[in-house]
């Protein structure tokens, strides 16, 4: 009796305690599944500080570089000086002594400063962009000669560092860079309200400069723009056939084998290996020309190459198999089948894959300096034969220069470098949606 | 149906086939790598019927069919002796280009498998890469016909123009069958084109296997006996990579000769 009701109540229980086992379990299983939600949510939020506090420096640092300060002055045209012959010519008209018009100008606001160095202090007031404006008003039109006129001139990065407060001003009256007279002079004019911060058109449109107060970034743009270009032109077409005929063509052998791990292996190159290859290749074995956009838009394929054919592979496999035996039994080519089924299928992941590599690509310094982008150079490219620099050696290259006032423009710099890799993903995305909602 | 009645005539008269059969095999072995899948298949195929290939899993059923319009070409370990003839013609033979012989031989899969285009498109696809129509109008029609042998064209008359991978699993799979039949195929092979789909829409496919066999050759394999019945009038057991048996389907159901095709019919393994 007793072993019979003992053998039931555990065959009562025997299910109850499988459930209190798992039961007992439960606490720690959800426990887990907290804690595994809660690390990812640190890990975003970590994230998303790092970035903003990113783009805040970035942003506080550089947004003042898109204005700079200027003086209103009265300019007096002075034929003597603008055209000393007479001739009106424009050969003529544009070499004129505009730096010394500049100078009377601002010397003639301040007639109280009589002495040399008191008259240099005040010419350096202004920036030699000054002379530049000027010229350009008189040859667009030569009869303001010999007229007066307010105009705003370019002022001197020391005095825009001043008036943006970045400059210190020390008890004695001066400032950092800036001499005590050369203060009392600013301030008056900026009580005049001869002082003002205008929109800095020049940086955004203008090349590189050694004064800070003329240095624009249109350059490094159009260089990396027509590098991308060309980087973009190689690396696609030939990563992509690449990719098809090593995952649709190629027999499965040690050949295949070697080629794929030496894909992978140059994927983790370091870039400036690609750039001492071109520098070896392309400049000095085919003597191409040096700091140009088309050597700099080779190199850098060579380095997208590897990323993006890996990417397109992954894409191209990803294609289910169903698609390739429904091309086939209808009886198309291998190549129709390619063509019209696999490559149009796995377009979105290569052109994902593409994202990345010319993403890297825009970013890359390295192997440019190998090939003579990290020049100097002041005028704006106008084709990929030409000279130019790139966004980031631009970068590289303001945040080298001792100039105070290039701390913004590098800001401002790597401003418009991830406007420029926000506009490249966005066109990207963009065609990827396409392909996408082809299907 | 009209166009359908057009069809054999306006292709060349039949060539002589001393036994009458559409595709005739003899001494077919399949390997893959080493393992072999099919050992000495003989098997005859006849006109206008269907027949069924029926076995355990792993017997070499799909292995067969697959040789008929070369698909296992596309696997590259696969290795195929012996000879088929389609109509006389070894397709095996240099001569033979795989992808004229899969615009005869067509094929439809186990899952249907459209393509992520439109349901015109997926149709008009196979008629378009041979170059067998001339212009819109055309195509149109081969697509419209397609559909209507298909016994789709009711369902989605309104929108043609929408994907095709939007569809139901029996609507894809006649999609899939449509698109097979726009390319005029003389034969069709269908591997478990049913093992996807709910009891409705099987019976749907296999009332279109009985219409569409008054003018194909037609070769399924079923995991299904009761469809095999059902459907074919020959049915071929399969075995370890053997043909065991082929006979007439009412024959094999109800008088096998083979103790081990009377044992899978049975239900005693497979």
């Amino acid at each position: 009796m007793n072993n019979g009701t003992a053998s039931i109540a555990a065959g009562d229980r025997q299910p109850s305690a499988i459930a209190e086992t798992v039961k007992s379990g439960l606490r720690r299983r959800h426990a887990s599944e907290v804690r595994l939600k809660i690390y990812g949510l640190m890990a975003i939020g970590f994230a998303l500080v790092a970035l903003f506090i990113l783009l805040l420096s970035v942003i506080s640092k550089g947004y003042s570089a898109f204005q700079q300060t200027h003086i209103n002055l009265e300019v007096y045209f002075d034929a003597e000086k603008i055209d000393p012959g007479g001739t009106r010519k424009i050969e003529d008209l544009r070499r004129g002594d505009y730096e010394g018009v500049a100078r009377t100008a601002i010397r003639s606001a301040f007639p109280d400063a009589k002495g040399r160095r008191d008259r240099r202090a005040l010419g350096k007031m202004l920036s030699t962009g000054a002379a530049d404006n000027l010229r350009r008003m008189v040859l667009s039109n030569p009869k303001i000669i010999g007229t007066r006129r307010h105009v705003w001139l370019l002022a001197s990065d020391e005095l825009d560092m001043l008036n943006k407060g970045y400059a210190k001003r020390n008890p004695d009256g001066s400032a950092t860079k800036v001499s005590g007279k050369q203060v009392t002079w600013f301030d008056a004019l900026a009580k005049k309200g001869a002082v003002e911060r205008q929109f800095n058109w020049r940086f955004l449109t203008g090349g590189d400069s050694r004064e800070p107060e003329q240095a624009g970034i249109w350059g490094a743009v159009v260089g990396s723009g027509l590098t991308m270009i060309v980087t973009l032109l190689l690396a696609f077409p030939v990563g992509v056939m690449a990719a098809i005929y090593l995952e649709e063509f190629a027999p499965k052998n040690r050949w295949t084998d070697l080629i794929e791990v030496n894909i992978n292996n140059l994927a983790a190159v370091p870039s400036i290996v690609f750039g001492l290859l071109g520098l070896a290749v392309f400049l000095g074995f085919f003597g191409l020309p040096r700091s140009a956009p088309l050597i700099g838009g080779m190199v850098l394929a060579l380095m997208t190459l590897p990323t993006l054919i890996i990417a397109a592979r992954a894409a191209l496999k990803a294609v289910p198999p169903s698609i390739r035996e429904a091309a086939y039994g209808l009886g198309a080519s291998r190549v129709q089948v390619v063509m019209h089924h696999v490559l149009p299928l796995s377009m979105p992941g290569i052109l994902t894959g593409t994202i990345i590599g010319m993403a890297q690509a825009l970013g890359e310094t390295a192997p440019l300096l190998m090939v003579g982008m990290v020049a100097f150079i002041v005028d704006v490219p106008s084709g990929i034969t030409d000279a130019a620099t790139v966004l980031p050696v631009q970068v590289y290259i303001w945040a080298d220069s001792p100039e105070r006032a290039f701390e913004e423009k590098t800001a401002a710099a790597i401003m418009v470098l991830l406007a420029f890799l926000i506009l490249m993903n966005a066109i990207a995305i963009i065609l990827r949606k396409k392909f996408e909602r082809r299907w | 149906m009209e166009i359908v009645t057009e069809v054999p005539t306006s292709k060349a008269p039949p060539e002589i086939r001393p036994d009458g059969a559409k595709i005739a095999s003899s001494g077919v072995e399949v390997f893959y790598g080493d393992k072999q899948a099919l050992k000495a298949v003989n098997l005859d195929i006849n006109e206008n019927e269907v027949t069924a290939l029926i076995g355990p899993s792993g017997c070499g059923k799909s292995t067969y069919l697959r040789c008929l319009n070369r698909m296992n070409d596309t696997i590259e370990s696969c290795r195929v002796e012996g000879q088929i003839l389609l109509d006389g013609e070894d397709i095996y033979s240099k001569q033979i280009d795989p992808v004229q012989l899969r615009a005869r031989v067509g094929m439809v899969f186990q899952k249907p498998n459209p393509f992520p285009k439109s349901i015109f498109d997926n149709v008009a696809y196979g008629p378009k890469i041979h170059g067998l129509v001339r212009d819109k109008t055309d195509l149109e029609e081969i697509v419209i016909n397609s559909l209507e042998k298909a016994g789709l064209i009711g369902e989605v008359r309104d929108r043609l123009n929408e994907p095709g991978t939007g569809l139901s699993g029996g609507q894809q799979q006649r999609l899939c069958i449509a698109r097979a039949i726009a390319v005029q195929p003389e034969v069709i092979l269908m591997d478990e084109p049913c093992s996807a789909l709910d009891p409705i829409a099987t019976a749907k496919i296999e009332e279109l296997m009985d219409e569409l066999r008054e003018n194909y050759t037609m070769v399924i394999v079923t995991h299904s006996m009761q469809q095999a019945a059902r459907v074919s009038q020959r049915t071929a057991f399969f075995h370890l990579g053997e043909v065991v048996e082929v006979d007439e389907t009412s024959q094999i159901f109800t008088n096998p000769t083979d103790e081990r095709t009377q044992g899978y019919i049975t239900g005693r393994f497979g």
